[in-house]
């Protein structure tokens, strides 16, 4: 029983918290570095649905979304942006601007029934967003034009998911 | 003594783990306007509070009378502080429009504590949840005002789903 003791005491206790604590930081500052890069400089996202046909597959893509263009104000119509669904906080979504603050957008209520068309002016700070299958797709259409907060990103590239 | 890079290293590293903090932990925000009086001043000094991020993971914890910040629906680059009252579903009485309505899925309602100059939900109507940057939880300056920010919810004016 004392030998264990004795050997418990010899321990280099010092060392071994000193490196474990090194270890820890170094891991803590790669999980930093990670998150500032994805939540400010760039970020991947994947996306599945038919609302993007056809230019984003039904059965999912690896988006490359860069954040510092939305955070600019950078966006203009005809980009895909990644945004935060209004029906759902938990939601991201991946839509196309079709019209910025003041623009007025004409769009088909009903497009496989109807060829109802009605035009709307988007307000300050809003935009209108619409996916590219508009037969498939929930949108500006249904829920109005979105603030411009809920855009989280650009979409700049883009690439199937099969190929991984 | 280190040399200038050891310095830089050590900053950039500071940097980011306090951008990491303040986007997933705790942050602080300066109140500009009148609209929350009395519970936030800014006469005859900005009050200074604690907003906490950690209600913004997936379970989107808010519960009715926080006082919240968020990413205004006029102009993305500014933020507001409000009292959230109502949340998806419920019914909230509107008093100036003498009518009741209902907030729709993934959407609040916001209101300033001091109505007669506060500009919220009720000009702009119900703002998308995903707006939400934090919960306002204490004051930390001025001294003399340090403090929690309580839960409050007016009479009568909400009901829930």
């Amino acid at each position: 029983m004392s030998g264990f003791a004795r050997r418990l005491a010899g321990f280099p206790w010092r060392e071994f918290a000193a490196d474990a604590f090194s270890r820890v930081f170094l891991i803590a500052q790669a999980v930093c570095a990670v998150h500032v890069v994805n939540a400010h400089v760039c970020s991947l996202a994947v996306v599945t649905g038919p609302s993007m046909l056809p230019s984003m597959n039904l059965a999912g893509d690896v988006v490359a979304v860069d954040r510092v263009s939305a955070r600019l104000g950078r966006v203009a119509s005809g980009d895909a942006v990644l945004l935060i669904s209004p029906e759902d906080p938990r939601k991201p979504v991946v839509k196309r601007v079709l019209g910025m603050e003041g623009d007025a957008v004409t769009f088909l209520v009903d497009p496989g029934n109807s060829d109802e068309s009605r035009t709307v002016v988007v307000p300050q700070g809003h935009v209108w967003v619409q996916g590219d299958n508009i037969y498939a797709s929930r949108d500006s259409r249904h829920f109005g034009p979105i603030p411009y907060g809920l855009i989280t990103g650009k979409v700049f590239c883009r690439l199937p998911l099969t190929e991984f | 003594m280190r040399g200038p890079w050891s310095l830089l290293r050590g900053s950039l590293t500071g940097a980011l783990i306090g951008v990491t903090i303040n986007d997933r932990y705790a942050s602080f925000v300066t109140v500009h306007g009148s609209s929350m009086l009395p519970t936030l001043e800014c006469h005859p000094a900005k009050d200074r509070a604690l907003v906490s991020r950690l209600c913004l993971d997936t379970r989107f914890g808010f519960s009715r009378g926080d006082v919240v910040l968020f990413r205004s629906p006029t102009d993305h680059r500014e933020l507001m502080v409000k009292r959230l009252l109502a949340l998806p579903g419920d019914w909230i009485q509107v008093p100036s429009a003498k009518e009741i309505r209902q907030v729709p899925e993934g959407h609040c309602w916001v209101e300033g504590d001091n109505a007669d100059v506060s500009w919220d939900s009720r000009c702009y109507g119900p703002i998308p949840l995903g707006l939400m940057q934090g919960r306002v939880t204490h004051i930390v300056w001025p001294l003399n005002r340090i403090g929690r920010v309580e839960r409050k919810m007016p009479e009568g004016r909400v009901m829930q789903r």
